[in-house]
């Protein structure tokens, strides 16, 4: 069948690429701004005089701290979900019983608690646990939300492995722990990857805990960095804007090295 | 359960094997203990305590004590509380009904074959990396009345005042979120239009159908399931928007964009009446819970079907 260009679709496609290009335009050139030259020519014309002091700026004012503190929640999260996430799947998926559906309902349950739901039980947990301004206190239960999204990619990933690759190995007197490591991690790979790009994302990006559960300048992360700006100096757009950039550009740069990995991680968390 | 656990890769192998009796080692429950334990302790023990806590007072310092049914009877007769349902219903019809045929028709385009696809849809999906801090703090800059982009603009924003009335402020969140959250309901119908069998566009083109009625007659019909998830997955999404609220508006003004979960966070975290925050929180809980029952029932997940078909 020949293939016409739809220029209907086209047009629309269009019309996104501003919505979204715009602010992302407007972001990016406030960055490279003096204070008072947004407020003089605004933010939408190029600005006469190009300046990195921004940047600078928002190291002295802690953003240094901040990243490392992103980088330690974020590692934590992913590696707790490693070591949990992939023996709960491979249980649902090859154990016997009723019980292991149960589990896999509750988790299924999971998806829909919004965070917010539980903040106010957090705090009190968390308090109670001694863990109030800890980061630890901020990884547990990022780590915790994630699991459901997570146990539900891999689960899928983990269920298209055939039957027949188990009957071999149980052939050659594997016992689970080695049908584990020499084929079910092998071989779910894809999945494996969509739930570190997925934790990661959930982590890095992560507001409410932090919001509620640290208060101290060592403990902050860097969106609530982001939010203790703006009510601060919500004055220095161009400072507060560049910090936005430069928290995202760790994940920036993955995303243009590794884009088809991401994006299909992120399909994967639809669920679909 | 136990038959439909044996994987979906081959039925038919699955069930010869267990007639021939062949002896598969399986893992025990002890598998899926350390992630049930952790997650009991982090997230559903939490819903058991805010259940709880709606029965108490408490002030965030001391000890919760057991006040009945006082927080329930003051939200019943609190006028905010009310509003904030209210808002809460409209944010999450508005967030559906703008985003949907958005994301389905850029999921459908990204599906397609057209020239710089991959390049525009690289563009196109930049809002899902970004935290919903970051997107909030940028859109508050750009709509600021007095320095963003309405003071150089005012043939199309008049005063630039965006969020200085009811329905502007609504209008923001709603357009936010739609900025935010579209790439990634666009990415689920992008896999949904990919599984729609091209059998069924072939035929439609020897009857002579064009692209529209395709679209309307092929297309749409068999995005159903896809809709479904995507639709419950907003819903979800829009009864518990907060990090937009709290630093686009503040809730404000006044009280005109207070949802119920910016209300909650402000009876607990602000009033430090965190006795009257769980109560609202367990209002959400029980809602999303009855949606997060039908994403299992409507979907099918709980058949413990493959779900990487379509990706």
């Amino acid at each position: 069948m020949r293939r016409r260009p739809n220029y209907l679709a086209g047009l629309g496609s269009l019309v996104w690429l501003v919505v979204v290009g715009f602010p992302l335009y407007v972001l990016l050139i406030s960055t490279f701004r003096t204070r008072s030259s947004y407020s003089s020519e605004g933010p939408l014309s190029f600005p006469e005089h190009l300046t990195l002091k921004n940047y600078v700026d928002d190291f002295s004012n802690g953003f240094g701290q901040d990243f490392l503190n992103t980088v330690i929640v974020t590692v934590s999260v992913v590696a707790i979900v490693l070591l949990v996430v992939p023996p709960l799947a491979y249980a649902i998926v090859r154990a016997q019983g009723r019980t292991i559906g149960t589990v896999f309902r509750i988790f299924l349950l999971g998806l829909a608690i919004p965070a917010q739901a539980v903040i106010v039980p957090m705090f009190y947990v968390i308090s109670k646990a001694g863990l109030y301004d800890h980061l630890i206190g901020i990884i547990l239960p990022t780590a915790a939300f994630c699991l459901p999204v997570c146990t539900l990619v891999l689960t899928g990933a983990m269920r298209d492995i055939s039957n027949e690759l188990y009957e071999a190995m149980a052939m050659d007197g594997a016992t689970p722990w080695r049908v584990f490591w020499q084929m079910v991690v092998p071989l779910s790979k894809g999945g494996l990857s969509s739930i570190v790009v997925f934790s990661a994302l959930q982590a890095w990006n992560g507001f409410l805990f932090p919001l509620i559960l640290t208060q101290s300048e060592s403990t902050k992360v860097i969106t609530l960095g982001l939010y203790n700006f703006q009510t601060e100096h919500g004055v220095d757009v161009p400072g507060l804007l560049s910090a936005v950039v430069l928290s995202m550009l760790p994940i920036f740069i993955v995303y243009l090295f590794a884009r088809r990995a991401l994006v299909q991680g992120l399909m994967g968390v639809g669920g679909k | 359960m136990s038959t439909s656990s044996l994987g979906s890769g081959s039925g038919r192998s699955a069930r010869a094997g267990r007639r021939a009796g062949v002896g598969v080692t399986r893992p025990g429950l002890v598998w899926a203990v350390p992630a049930t334990v952790f997650f009991l302790l982090f997230a559903l023990l939490p819903l058991v305590l805010v259940a709880v806590l709606s029965f108490t007072s408490w002030d965030g310092v001391g000890a919760p004590t057991f006040n009945g049914l006082d927080n329930w009877t003051k939200l019943l007769h609190d006028p905010v509380m009310t509003q904030s349902i209210w808002l809460t219903l409209v944010l999450t019809v508005a967030g559906v009904v703008v985003q949907t045929p958005v994301s389905i028709l850029l999921g459908v385009w990204a599906a397609g074959h057209q020239r710089n696809r991959a390049v525009l849809s690289a563009v196109f999906f930049i809002p899902l990396l970004l935290s919903a801090t970051a997107i909030s703090v940028v859109w508050r800059a750009i709509l600021d009345p007095n320095f963003g982009v309405p003071s150089q603009m005012q043939w199309l924003f008049g005063d630039g005042n965006l969020m200085g009335s009811q329905s502007g402020a609504i209008a923001v969140l709603t357009f936010v979120g739609m900025w935010q959250w579209t790439p990634m309901h666009a990415l689920l119908y992008q896999g949904g239009a990919r599984a729609v069998p091209q059998v069924l566009y072939q035929a439609a083109a020897i009857d002579g159908a064009g692209k529209v009625r395709q679209f309307l007659h092929i297309t749409l019909p068999q995005l159903r399931n896809t809709m479904i998830t995507s639709v419950i997955l907003m819903l979800v999404g829009g009864l518990t928007t907060f990090d937009t609220v709290l630093i686009l508006t503040q809730g404000g003004p006044g009280t005109d964009t207070t949802n119920s979960a910016y209300y909650m966070y402000q009876q607990a975290f602000k009033s430090f009446d965190f006795g009257s925050g769980s109560a609202i929180a367990l209002v959400l809980v029980v809602v999303a819970t009855l949606i997060s029952l039908a994403v299992v029932r409507l979907s099918g997940y709980d058949k413990m079907r493959g779900t990487t078909e379509g990706l």
